[in-house]
């Protein structure tokens, strides 16, 4: 490798690196920032049963997240990702009542593939717009949810107690969903950081034409990241089932908008490549620390959705104004 | 006579590096004057300080003798200094009227007297536009022409030119330095940045070489010729830059094409081009030669034609099939479509041949894979902070290279290269001659695609000429001449010679 020679500038690294710390670090630093701000106002928060809360609470969110990353680091968007998950609900609930546990988790996270499928082969093969075509996935899943349902919620019986055990269990003191959503971003942040697979799909988000151009079928990984994320939505909803004893279609109403926050909050670009697998678990934790706060707080409902919508917008000016200290 | 703009003692640092160092720069009424140098050597920069663009750290800005400090670039263009970028600045969808009178559209818009006033002002130019079509329906040209129109449509005392005919073909370029004259007799103040030379030669009053944020020195094409600005400019003369052409023996057929058809752009293209070969495609801008490689690499689909490997026919229906094929391509568009600027030089040398660095469970070697590129990039003198620098960082010889790097891991023996230098410094220029010149001593089949008929001249065993989708003509080395090319690429089959202008 040549040093650098007298022609390239090198020099407005010190500032330039600060800007590239603090886009790295900046949610881990919020997230700091809120546990201490948290801390402060109320003893209750750093409690290790309250902490378990959140961290349950979000599960969800937090598995889906994981395959939203995928999708928005290809410059696409998932908006089915709520409805695919209350289809995941539904269906364990009603499969488990005839299969085996297993069997029905499996054919669950299938059937949340194949959303995922239809939706990837509209997008990545036909290229059709993915807002549009999510969007049709986000209505058509949820009405399925709600024919298999019948409208009804879907009671676990007996043959359902795995799944109660699961969403109520324990292992270390970690709650089980919880343990759950730290293998899947483990496996994620592999996935993304270590393989071929997730060189590419960051590489597509960059540029996609540079990247077909290099001799790579993108619309193959293209389709495969909405496969992801369809499966990982389905097993939030399972995680779903598994913790109420219930399956519904009303489970994940407005989750997508959730998922992307976090997403976005762990400072992912909707312009896609850049993102990682650890800010954005550290997105949907910030996203459950809010919202905890907020409710030791006593901070009524209606006002929380208000905050949340601020603090979405915080987060990404922060972002955007390491960027502009980048250029500066 | 006061000078319309006087730059004195412009600096501006970026972080750490200083881009001007004190640079002196005036334009008169009534001239063109031409600025030089390398990519790097801060005329963007100095043209952003004039354009309102950008704050100097230290220095002035006069115009017509008065002391003045532009806070954005809307009070540089009541002022009367307009920008023409190299790539249009305009909005596809809305018409050619409505662009050029962006800035002052009133609430209702009276179509009839905005389209008349539009039509005047093209007129003048000396061109036949039709003021309702959009903007994104047009050809380059005539984007640029449009540009030119919407400078006019205000009081303008200064335009600027930046590379402005790099996207044109000879003929456009040629009608567009007519508008400039015209501009120049009118006594509007010129600035043209350009790297072809012959041109500015032709044009300019004046040319300031830059390098380094300096000015190097002033002359008029009278005093100074093309070799000497070339060495005022890096350092050494033209005659430097193309390697001795290389005993190659020429070896067996390795790439052949026959019938390629796509639409109207490319109309029935058949030649060979044999290993241990530079075979050269010339011609105007959108004759088709751009198109021809990308249907060879199968980066767009064809109506018909056949390609052959080493006599073989083989199926390309995509990229990755001409790949498979050992068929690779740098394309025309660098960072659009050569490289992938956020990520460093490590992702996208390997881009396109993953296999050797990922083990069988898809993890990536990173060890190997720095080893790889660490060689791969010292063999090719890519100038980085490190193979983990981004793209973006280097400058754009450096990312050509490191499309070039890609394409030497990926080993193939065929290698299209669409305008391989443009927008390179002419340092880097030499070094990626060079790098041609090993691939076809390596006994790859080299096609260069080029729009500059010298380095056509200088790196090729023999050229091609292309003309409305189809081949005009060979060109033979003893037969290599401007002329030669340019009748060609301007006569039909039937022999009727196209006007030029």
């Amino acid at each position: 490798m040549t040093t650098t020679t007298a022609g390239t500038p090198d020099a407005p690294r010190s500032r330039a690196d600060i800007g590239e710390l603090f886009h790295r670090y900046g949610t881990f630093c919020i997230f700091v920032l809120l546990i201490v701000g948290a801390h402060l106002m109320s003893p209750a928060f750093l409690t290790e049963r309250n902490i378990m809360n959140v961290l349950r609470q979000i599960s969800g969110t937090g598995i889906m997240a994981v395959g939203m990353l995928l999708v928005i680091l290809t410059r696409g968007i998932d908006l089915s990702v709520g409805s695919v998950s209350a289809l995941g609900s539904v269906l364990s609930a009603y499969l488990v009542a005839a299969w085996s546990p297993e069997a029905s988790t499996a054919l669950v996270v299938l059937a949340g593939a194949g959303c995922g499928l239809v939706t990837g082969i509209l997008v990545a093969y036909l290229r059709l717009p993915a807002f549009v075509m999510t969007l049709a996935m986000m209505t058509a899943a949820r009405g399925l949810s709600l024919i298999i349902s019948n409208g009804q919620p879907i009671l676990l019986g007996d043959s359902g107690q795995a799944f109660t055990d699961f969403g109520a269990g324990f292992v270390f003191g970690v709650p089980q969903p919880v343990l759950l959503m730290f293998a899947v971003f483990i496996v994620g942040g592999v996935v993304l950081g270590f393989t071929k697979f997730g060189r590419i799909v960051r590489a597509i988000g960059s540029n996609e034409e540079a990247v077909r151009l290099s001799g790579i079928a993108v619309p193959r990984y293209v389709c495969a990241v909405y496969v992801i994320s369809g499966a990982l939505a389905a097993l939030a909803g399972i995680i779903s089932t598994a913790r109420a004893g219930v399956g519904s279609a009303q489970v994940g109403v407005g989750a997508e908008l959730a998922v992307i926050a976090a997403v976005v909050i762990g400072g992912a670009s909707l312009m896609g490549g850049r993102g990682g697998a650890v800010n954005t678990l550290l997105g949907a934790m910030v996203m459950g620390v809010i919202s905890n706060i907020m409710n030791l707080a006593n901070v009524p409902g209606y006002h929380q959705q208000v905050l949340m919508g601020a603090i979405i917008v915080i987060a990404v000016l922060l972002q955007h104004g390491t960027r502009w200290l980048r250029r500066h | 006579m006061t000078d319309l703009v006087d730059l004195r003692g412009i600096a501006k640092s970026f972080g750490g590096v200083r881009a001007l160092a004190g640079v002196d720069f005036s334009v008169r009424p009534g001239e063109v004057h031409a600025l030089l140098g390398e990519n790097g050597a801060g005329k963007s920069t100095l043209m952003r300080v004039l354009g309102g663009e950008m704050r100097p750290d230290a220095g002035e800005v006069r115009i017509e003798g008065k002391a003045v400090t532009f806070g954005g670039p809307r009070e540089a263009l009541e002022r009367g200094i307009a920008m023409i970028h190299q790539e249009p600045a305009l909005a596809p969808d809305l018409s050619v009227a409505e662009n050029i009178f962006m800035r002052e559209l009133p609430g209702v818009i009276g179509w009839r007297g905005l389209n008349r006033r539009a039509r005047a002002l093209i007129d003048r130019l000396g061109f036949d536009i039709d003021p309702r079509r959009l903007v994104g329906d047009l050809a380059v040209a005539h984007q640029q022409v449009v540009e030119i129109a919407k400078a006019l449509s205000r009081d303008v005392r200064v335009i600027v030119f930046d590379e402005p005919t790099a996207v044109l073909s000879a003929r456009d370029a040629e009608r567009l330095h007519r508008i400039i004259a015209d501009l120049r007799g009118a006594g509007v103040g010129i600035v043209y940045i350009s790297h072809r030379l012959e041109e500015v030669f032709r044009i300019a009053d004046r040319m300031t070489v830059m390098k380094d944020g300096r000015t190097v020195g002033t002359v008029t094409p009278q005093e100074a010729g093309i070799d000497d600005v070339i060495r005022m400019m890096v350092g050494r003369p033209l005659s430097a830059m193309f390697a001795e052409k290389s005993r190659r023996q020429a070896g067996a057929e390795a790439l052949r094409v026959e019938n390629l058809r796509a639409g109207t752009r490319v109309r029935g293209v058949s030649f060979a081009v044999r290993a241990g070969e530079i075979l050269g495609l010339g011609g105007l801008v959108g004759s088709g030669r751009t198109e021809t490689a990308r249907l060879i690499f199968g980066a767009d689909r064809r109506d018909g034609g056949e390609i052959f490997r080493n006599g073989r026919k083989v199926a390309i229906r995509s990229p990755l099939d001409a790949v498979a094929a050992g068929i690779g391509l740098v394309p025309e568009d660098r960072k659009g479509q050569g490289v992938i600027l956020g990520l460093s030089i490590r992702v996208n040398a390997t881009m396109a041949r993953l296999k050797p660095v990922v083990n069988p469970l898809g993890f990536i070697r990173r060890g190997a894979e720095q080893r790889l590129v660490g060689n791969l990039a010292g063999s090719l003198r890519v100038k980085a902070a490190g193979i983990e620098a981004p793209v973006s960082s280097l400058s754009g010889g450096n990312q050509q290279k490191v499309v070039l790097a890609k394409w030497f891991h990926v080993g193939g023996e065929v290698i299209i290269l669409d305008e391989p230098t443009r927008g390179v410094d002419v340092g880097a220029k030499a070094e990626i001659y060079a790098l041609i010149e090993r691939m076809a001593a390596e006994g790859k089949a080299v096609i260069v695609i080029s729009s500059e008929h010298q380095e056509l001249f200088g790196l090729c065993d023999r050229v091609l000429v292309m003309g409305e989708g189809e081949i005009r003509g060979e060109l033979l080395p003893e037969r290599y001449s401007e002329e030669n090319l340019l009748s060609l690429a301007m006569t039909r089959r039937d022999g009727e010679l196209r006007m030029a202008g």
